[in-house]
């Protein structure tokens, strides 16, 4: 997947992204919106092969589609936070795009202008079938921007563990908390004669990563919120502990 | 970086729910319900080898008005030392930056879930008059709840009242405006305030009512539970001791119109309903008159009048007619009244067959 696509472009600030993704200055504007597109690719993407059944090649097309407007015009002009969060505005544009497409049969596919944005398309694709088919559409939309922010979090944990030192903290959290399955999961004894390190070591270097972790997760999630109130329901529904 | 599976998404939400209770004298057991501002979790204080229970913030408050609403609720709980409220032990901030505050673990029930069990209007009655105790002990220390309703008042195993979740609590005098700024919002964190303050609860039970949550006590917004908020807290304006009256007689009604579950059980259909007595409709009216200036002037006031009600004396909020009258001091006097018939009708019956 492309760099820029990777949301690495992004400094780990703690503003509001969509905030920046609607402010006059191009380029504070671009990075937003290009940080909201790392974010939300496959989960559109997904969406979109779910919601629609549509081909892999027409779903490709929507969603080039979509975050070319995205990126292109104002399209987040029409975003107001006080009246849904921006998942829901941004599934709502992508239905409207869909029956758009649909309804005009002489439309014509993508070709020219502006290069196709670097979606990795073919991960997303084996993806999508390591996921049974949902009950509700709207739910596993949810899910697929959690697993999205969860992923972005990972990334943004793995770089500063790296750059700070800590490469072992996120290698032993990698290796505990992202295990496939329970069963597979190491003890913390099993971890300190792996890594060679006490237990209290793997203990206390589980928690500052799992601690980091949520940080990241909050960061990211601030940035995807357009103000304080909003950040605060998404924290009640990411991190409640009734959430799920 | 790797796919992330269903598992692993869900085992890192789990992670991150929990709170952060590395450096801390405590040991998280499981989820208990959630609040407006934070989640209620069931821990082991290891120290003092006890169950407790903590109150924890969802995120840290980077602009810190929510620490600051935490703390102030568990302040004003340290200062309401009172058996019917819910003791606090400890507050201060974890490692992850979150605001908690340490309480005494609640066993019991809800008094929405708890009055199903209790059939007798008598012991309906008796129970709200405990309700009113720590309200009346509150406001001595000048504090008003402002979120009195049935979801928000504990019944313990062994039947202790303990009236919970002061996080909208305001203490008189203290610099609080009462207007109302933008429209006032049933936020998701109210719709699902089911457990707030409530540390025993089922998490998959839902509540009836939704509060008004908004950040922050100070800025003067509107806060409270519709159905249970009276008029003016409605409204915005200044409150005293008379919007917790409101409440209480909102709750009042609450444990008069509900049906009892053994009851309903038990009851033939047509029966189910028993009217309520004049006296205590008009408590309740008085309680939740629109215009404060006309309800009971204090808590102790109400539960005076309640008290009254049961002694089988005449209650302030209603004035009853001769046959009224005499059909309560009937049955308040009923054993003497039916001796003395008695005892006057064997003498009449004597007289009139040693006459013969």
């Amino acid at each position: 997947m492309a760099d820029q696509a990777q949301g690495g472009s992004f400094p780990a600030t703690r503003h509001s992204i969509v905030a920046a993704a609607q402010s006059n200055d191009p380029i504070e504007r671009s990075r937003a919106l290009e940080a909201i597109m790392a974010a939300y690719w496959k989960p559109v993407y997904k969406y979109i092969r779910r919601r629609w059944g549509v081909t892999t090649e027409d779903a490709q097309d929507l969603t080039q589609e979509f975050f070319a407007r995205l990126l292109e015009k104002d399209f987040l002009d029409a975003y107001d936070p006080d009246k849904g969060r921006l998942r829901t505005f941004l599934r709502t544009c992508v239905d409207r795009l869909y029956w758009n497409q649909s309804r005009d049969a002489q439309r014509q596919k993508r070709s020219g202008g502006s290069a196709p944005l670097p979606l990795d398309f073919e991960e997303a694709e084996r993806e999508l079938t390591k996921v049974a088919t949902p009950e509700s559409i709207e739910d596993y939309f949810e899910k697929e921007w959690v697993r999205s922010l969860f992923s972005l979090a990972l990334q943004r944990l793995r770089r500063q563990c790296e750059s700070g030192g800590k490469a072992i903290h996120f290698a032993l959290f990698e290796r505990y908390d992202l295990a496939e399955e329970d069963a597979s999961k190491p003890s913390y004894a099993q971890l300190a004669g792996e890594f060679g390190l006490p237990i209290t070591d793997v203990t206390n270097y589980l928690a500052f990563a799992r601690r980091e972790f949520r940080r990241s997760v909050l960061d990211q999630l601030r940035e995807m919120t357009a103000n304080e109130e909003e950040f605060r329901r998404e924290v009640q529904t990411l991190l409640g502990a009734d959430s799920r | 970086m790797k796919w992330l599976s269903d598992q692993v998404v869900d085992r890192l939400q789990a992670t991150l729910q929990l709170p952060d209770l590395s450096g801390t004298r405590y040991r998280a057991l499981r989820y208990l319900g959630r609040g407006g501002m934070g989640t209620i979790w069931l821990a082991e204080d290891t120290v003092l080898d006890r169950r407790v229970a903590l109150k924890v913030l969802d995120a840290e408050d980077d602009s810190g008005e929510l620490a600051s609403r935490l703390l102030r609720e568990a302040r004003i709980l340290a200062r309401l030392e009172h058996p019917g409220i819910v003791p606090v032990h400890d507050a201060g901030t974890l490692a992850d930056g979150r605001v908690f505050y340490c309480m005494k673990y609640v066993e019991g029930q809800r008094l929405d879930h708890a009055v199903r069990n209790i059939s007798s209007l008598l012991e309906r009655l008796r129970l709200l008059e405990r309700i009113a105790e720590p309200l009346a002990f509150a406001h001595s220390k000048g504090i008003l709840h402002r979120d009195l309703k049935p979801e928000n008042i504990m019944i313990g195993s062994f039947g202790e009242v303990l009236v919970m979740d002061w996080g909208v609590a305001k203490i008189k005098g203290s610099r609080q405006t009462a207007r109302v700024i933008g429209r006032p919002e049933i936020t998701r964190e109210g719709v699902e305030s089911k457990a707030e303050g409530d540390p025993t609860l089922d998490p998959s039970s839902t509540s009836t009512t939704s509060s008004i949550h908004l950040p922050e006590t100070e800025h003067g917004r509107v806060l409270g539970t519709p159905g249970y908020m009276s008029p003016e807290q409605t409204r915005g304006d200044s409150v005293d001791e008379r919007t917790d009256v409101f409440s209480l007689g909102a709750i009042l009604n609450f444990m008069l119109s509900a049906t009892a579950a053994k009851e309903a059980d038990s009851l033939p259909r047509a029966g189910r309903s028993r009217p309520i007595p004049r006296p205590l409709q008009a408590i309740c009216a008085k309680a939740m008159a629109p215009d404060p200036a006309s309800r009971y002037a204090s808590i102790a006031d109400l539960s005076a009048d309640l008290a009254r009600y049961l002694e089988g004396l005449p209650v302030t909020a209603y004035r009853e007619n001769l046959v009224e009258r005499a059909g309560r001091v009937f049955a308040r006097h009923r054993v003497a009244i039916v001796l003395v018939t008695a005892y006057l009708l064997m003498r009449l019956l004597l007289i009139l067959f040693s006459r013969r």
